[in-house]
């Protein structure tokens, strides 16, 4: 029996410890906003800015990777596909930006025999491209997710499932070099939505973009993690069968988060395409959606910082290791994967509550994790 | 079949006709009738093995029955664990499944938003609800809320159960086992707690303890081998050759008991 809870009627409202409980995480998202916002545009040149910008872009996807996987315990291996979806439909409408009114991409002339597919058509308009940068991952999503989730798909055939369809999408993409590049992608742009996209002041405004829509997409997922669906998404996580009994159907809980995921991403997609300057069937492929999903298990998946942080942390890591040591960084990022997966499964979020729960406690409460947007994670397997 | 409580007959109430459940080839339930009516506390009892649990899976949708269970004028047979939760029927397990990493409110705000709008779920819980908050009183958790239910002792993640089963407004409450490994105080809590919620409701109580059993039920049905047995009260139940043959010693001991 818990004899010692019984006086504990509560968390008072006004309570420090429950005003950082509840509005902790707010703060958290103020200095990372102040970090990308202020401290990096100041600080950095245009050639890291970018590069930051492009971090920023795959922290988009994480944190959508955060909700499906750390929180709705879908281990989502493919969404470089969405990433793709947004990444192509902003790519598409730069190339035709960059072709002139009238005119045909490039590579369409180069491979194919200079007409350009009907559907390519809509992209011509900036308006059309923002619609489809969200509604293409909604509706393929909403498809994917209603037929998987429905039958009931879960556990390691969800993930082998979700990964063959990035295999899949990027052998279309290779497979058809007439519409979409092919193996080369798509590259060479020189506009975006009418402004050079070789001026630095240009440049530094897309960064913005990305650090803003990264920061935007953090406070959606805290109302989400903090929200009664929040709690319900969890719960189907950790027991599925019961919420059966509750009465709700766990593949709609679970197709709402996996949509949601599938939009970030594809936001991220969007942005990375004028970041990087190219979108390739190898940004989004089988293993540009591991690396998605890297950043998210060792930043902790179940947390809002551990995805966004872990994220920008590989992407960092990938940039900086690889010009130091451009033969073995890929040996580093595979040990510090698997230090962090053996020792710290929450991923690095989780090393501040293992230090907490090593140090004296002063008072006698214990103090236990639940769902709270605060709590960064709780290890648990998912199977 | 025994007719002693029609004046507990209600509306609601729960219809078996000609069940059977079918495990390839081997039938766990054959041609089962029984009747749950409102008001009372239906005690399902029998051996290891008599189908018991089975009945309650082929009613709650977990495994795929033939012939009819009509509640509402709906045939729960044809329909899905979801929906067949949201025409009133609930039930608890035989190991309590609570969410223990969530608090015992927010365990109860769940089990009671079955029937909330979709758009409300995207925001934060502002207060308590009101249901949740009655159904805290009647189950005696009230000072133990905001406590992560993994803590809970397990006559209490059983308490919580019904609880999460009250704010969910279940008009059938199926309860598979609910005292098994509780202590003498809290199996007598618990027979207490049923008997306060009953009402207009209608519990069905899987059990092994005679003594409970016989304490608290107002009508037993007794299977075995996936059969009907025999039906009525503890003491048309107690008194009958077939279910003292079937249980040999056991009911005799628990009448000589009494």
């Amino acid at each position: 029996m818990t004899t010692t809870s019984i006086t504990d009627a509560g968390p008072n409202k006004f309570s420090p410890a429950y005003l950082l409980k509840t509005y902790g995480a707010l703060i958290g998202i103020a200095v990372v906003a102040v970090v990308l916002l202020v401290w990096a545009p100041s600080s950095l040149s245009t050639f890291r800015l970018g590069n930051l910008g492009k971090y920023c872009a795959w922290a988009l996807a994480a944190v959508g990777i955060g909700l499906a996987w750390g929180r709705g315990g879908m281990l989502v291996m493919g969404q470089g596909v969405f990433f793709g979806l947004g990444g192509y439909a902003m790519a598409m409408h730069m190339k035709l930006e960059a072709a002139g009114p009238g005119n045909v991409p490039d590579f369409m002339v180069l491979y194919g025999n200079g007409t350009m597919p009907g559907w390519w058509g809509p992209f011509r308009s900036g308006a059309f491209t923002l619609f489809a940068i969200i509604a293409l991952p909604v509706v393929v999503s909403f498809i994917l997710g209603y037929a998987i989730l429905k039958r009931r798909v879960k556990g390691a055939y969800f993930a082998i499932l979700t990964q063959a369809l990035a295999v899949a999408f990027s052998t279309l993409l290779i497979a058809t070099i007439k519409q979409t590049g092919g193996f080369n992608g798509l590259n060479t742009f020189t506009k975006v939505f009418g402004q050079n996209m070789y001026d630095p002041a240009v440049k530094k405004d897309l960064y913005l973009v990305a650090a803003a829509l990264l920061i935007l997409c953090m406070l959606v997922a805290w109302q989400l993690y903090r929200s009664r669906y929040g709690e319900l998404l969890v719960a189907t996580r950790d027991a599925e069968e019961r919420i059966r009994f509750l009465g709700y159907d766990p593949a709609n809980i679970k197709l709402v988060a996996f949509v949601v995921a599938a939009v970030m991403a594809s936001i991220g997609g969007a942005l990375f395409a004028p970041l990087a300057g190219i979108i390739s069937p190898s940004n989004v492929d089988a293993t540009a959606s591991i690396l998605l999903l890297a950043g998210v298990a060792l930043g902790g998946r179940a947390g809002l910082f551990g995805a966004a942080l872990g994220a920008i942390a590989v992407g960092y890591g990938q940039s900086t290791l690889s010009e130091q040591f451009p033969t073995q960084w890929t040996y580093f990022q595979g040990a510090l994967f698997i230090v962090v997966m053996l020792f710290l499964p929450g991923g690095i979020a989780s090393l501040w509550k293992k230090i907490s729960a090593a140090l004296p406690k002063r008072s006698a409460k214990p103090e236990v994790a639940g769902a709270g947007a605060t709590s960064t994670t709780v290890p648990e397997v998912v199977a | 079949m025994t007719t002693a409580h029609n004046s507990f007959l209600g509306q609601d109430y729960l219809e078996v006709r000609d069940l059977t459940v079918d495990f390839d080839g081997f039938k766990a339930i054959s041609g089962v009738d029984v009747n749950f009516l409102q008001g009372r506390l239906h005690f399902l009892i029998g051996p290891n093995g008599a189908g018991k649990t089975t009945l309650v899976d082929a009613l709650t949708g977990l495994v795929h029955g033939t012939g009819t269970a009509e509640f509402r004028g709906q045939n729960l047979l044809a329909m899905k664990s979801h929906k067949i939760v949201r025409l009133g029927i609930g039930r608890t397990f035989q190991t309590a499944t609570v969410f223990e990493q969530l608090t015992v409110l927010q365990n109860l705000d769940i089990a009671a938003g079955l029937h909330r709008k979709a758009a409300g779920l995207l925001l934060a819980r502002r207060k308590v609800p009101e249901s949740v908050e009655q159904a805290l009183e009647t189950i005696g958790l009230t000072a133990l809320a905001h406590r992560p239910a993994g803590i809970l002792a397990h006559g209490q993640k059983q308490w919580l159960e019904v609880g999460m089963l009250l704010v969910q407004d279940a008009k059938v409450m199926f309860l598979d086992e609910t005292v098994a490994g509780m202590s003498a105080e809290e199996r007598e809590e618990t027979g207490d707690l049923l008997k306060r919620i009953v009402g207009d409701r209608t519990i069905v109580v899987i059990e092994h303890d005679m003594e409970f059993m016989r304490r608290y039920a107002d009508f037993v049905t007794v299977m075995h081998g996936g059969k009907v047995l025999a039906e009525g009260t503890v003491a048309e139940v107690q008194a009958d050759a077939t279910v003292q043959e079937v249980y040999l010693g056991t009911v005799t001991e628990v009448a000589a008991d009494a």
